[in-house]
């Protein structure tokens, strides 16, 4: 497993580039993630982000899309608007969270 | 003396009736299971049945003949289930009291849940094989089926038996090459998923399996709608996918009761230990079969693998002794790929489908994820394992824990290189219900959970409702790496979308 400096600071990935512990992640760290794939964070695109947050460390798993959807009460058509082609990946990835499984 | 209500009669309900009630008496123990039908099917079937393979009579048996005497066999509905009070109540009005309760009723294809799937085009060009039903009408339909624009289609991860919507796509391609129709049909198959399958090693080996046969592969296809008029699937990113025959896979959920008892996630899954499989909300309800959240494959091998260890721990418990077994996720699935011939993937929490070799006395080894007769054969020879073996609940020579003998392992693409650990303990642990999720699930098993009454719930407590409510968002003080600083890369690695 790598590590990697992002934003300055040292940081636990995988081959792809997710991060690895959920306790090195902060909101700076995640906006800086968001640049690297050309996603500039707004208000609306943090909404979903602090929900994957939320979420994870009870359900030890990424929420899917329908999962946000559902529960978070966020439409995916807007999830496609603002982290467009994959917003489950991208979403996770800025979350620094592992990529939504769901699917053994 | 103890009541054991298992909801579900299918492979999972079946086995424990039949293992508990073989060990211990009627004295002992009160078995009841409910179902809402006598009809138990060999769910495998389905997928050979377009094909003209198994018809019906094939795949379809009394459930009551495969329940043992001495079992309570209980035909009708299920209303809800009140955990706190371990009570099920029955759509007849009837209530079933229980010490211990078995949710063994999987889940089932919802085609309601996607705009357009049950539209005029359903049952026409819109068919699916999760279903006998279904399984009935494409038949037809493939009969009827003269060239053009033939997608197999997953709406939504996860479905039972992953594989056979890939397995569909093998035999479909076999099935129009001998009807001299494949150099007339574009075969497309569409996932969800960003590759053919779910694990890397798997996922290589079938895209080849996909290409070699000329399967177009579309993936990362989140389904919005499908459009009768125009006969296009409508993806949210706004891709449309157009067919003459639509196979999908439609959104597979738990039933409503369990949405109803307030027991499930947003699938009306019942979350679960990765390895007791007992109830993350309620330890004296355990989730068997497709029903839970076992991160690994919903199938039938799970399902029985997973039954084995719940008996096993059950009558532990019930002897006064630790239960001790724990289950690994281990799947064993053999792939039809058409033209006689067959794959075998084997794995578990931990460990991916490999290639190699699957070692099994006398008839093996069986290759693994390499197309041969003899997989084939396993295949069809399964149906009779099925019904006279597994079902009775008599031994099979198939291992309940994976091993490792004969599998290549290739490196870095175990679970721990995909991600964070998921199957077990959350990175962080936030607890926010009651249940101990962050502790080793099998201690909870060693004292004796069956008899006593559970520790009274506190009425109306979070955990009650579906899910558990999602804790607020706190911003956190992040933490640093702590690898030696010689090794860290400079440059982040960006992940390609």
């Amino acid at each position: 497993m790598p590590t990697t400096m992002i934003a300055g600071r040292p940081i636990d990935v995988n081959s792809e580039g997710f991060l690895t512990s959920y306790d090195q992640w902060d909101e700076a760290l995640g906006a800086t993630l968001a640049g690297l794939i050309g996603i500039e964070m707004t208000q609306a695109h943090w909404a979903p982000i602090r929900f994957l947050r939320a979420d994870y460390p009870a359900r030890g798993e990424t929420a899917t899309l329908r999962r946000v959807s559902q529960v978070g009460g966020f439409a995916i058509k807007d999830l496609f608007a603002l982290f467009p082609g994959k917003p489950a990946k991208k979403m996770s990835y800025i979350a620094g969270l592992p990529k939504p499984k769901g699917c053994v | 003396m103890q009541r054991l209500v298992i909801l579900g009669g299918g492979t999972a309900g079946t086995v424990v009736a039949n293992k508990l009630r073989a060990v211990l008496g009627r004295h002992e123990l009160h078995i009841t299971v409910v179902d809402r039908d006598d009809a138990h099917h060999y769910q495998p079937g389905y997928l050979f049945m377009p094909f003209g393979i198994y018809n019906t009579s094939d795949i379809v048996r009394s459930r009551h003949k495969f329940i043992t005497d001495g079992v309570d066999l209980v035909l009708t509905e299920i209303d809800r289930v009140d955990p706190t009070y371990k009570t099920v109540h029955l759509a007849d009005g009837r209530t079933l009291s229980y010490d211990v309760l078995v949710v063994a009723t999987g889940v089932a294809p919802r085609p309601d849940a996607t705009p357009g799937m049950q539209g005029s085009e359903w049952g026409n060009s819109i068919h699916e094989f999760y279903s006998l039903d279904g399984a009935q009408k494409l038949t037809e339909a493939m009969r009827r089926f003269r060239g053009g624009r033939l997608v197999v289609h997953i709406t939504e991860m996860p479905i039972k038996c992953p594989v056979a919507p890939m397995e569909f796509t093998f035999l479909a391609d076999d099935w129009l090459r001998k009807h001299r129709i494949r150099d007339r049909t574009d075969l497309t198959y569409v996932t969800p998923l960003d590759g053919a399958f779910t694990k890397p090693v798997a996922s290589r080996e079938l895209a080849t399996a996909l290409t070699d046969r000329q399967v177009g592969l579309e993936t990362d296809f989140a389904v919005e709608s499908i459009d009768n008029d125009a006969k296009e699937l409508v993806g949210f990113d706004g891709r449309r996918i157009g067919f003459d025959l639509l196979v999908t896979v439609p959104l597979n959920m738990g039933p409503d009761y369990i949405a109803r008892s307030g027991m499930g996630d947003e699938l009306n899954l019942v979350p679960c230990d990765q390895h007791t499989m007992a109830s993350l909300a309620h330890p004296d309800v355990f989730v068997l079969g497709d029903g839970g959240t076992l991160q690994t494959s919903k199938a039938g091998s799970v399902a029985h693998f997973s039954a084995e260890v719940f008996v096993a721990n059950f009558l532990a418990t019930f002897r006064g002794q630790p239960a001790t077994h724990g289950f690994d996720g281990h799947a064993n699935c053999f792939i039809e790929s058409g033209n006689g011939k067959g794959m075998l993937l084997d794995f578990n929490y931990a460990t991916e489908p490999f290639t190699g070799e699957f070692p099994l006395p006398v008839v093996g080894p069986f290759k693994l994820l390499k197309e041969t007769r003899l997989n084939h054969l396993g295949k069809l020879a399964f149906r009779w394992v099925y019904w006279n073996l597994l079902l009775p609940g008599r031994p099979i020579p198939l291992p309940g824990a994976m091993s490792l003998a004969g599998k290549r392992v290739e490196d870095d693409v175990s679970a721990a290189a995909t991600g964070m650990p998921t199957a077990v303990a959350p990175a962080s642990p936030t607890p926010t219900r009651p249940a101990p999720v962050t502790k080793p699930a099998r201690p909870r098993l060693e004292t004796k959970p069956l008899v006593t009454t559970s520790a009274k719930p506190a009425a109306g407590a979070p955990a009650r409702k579906a899910g558990a409510p999602v804790p607020a968002y706190e911003s956190r003080t992040a933490v640093n790496s702590t690898a030696d600083p010689a090794v860290i890369l400079p440059d982040p690695i960006i992940p390609k979308f």
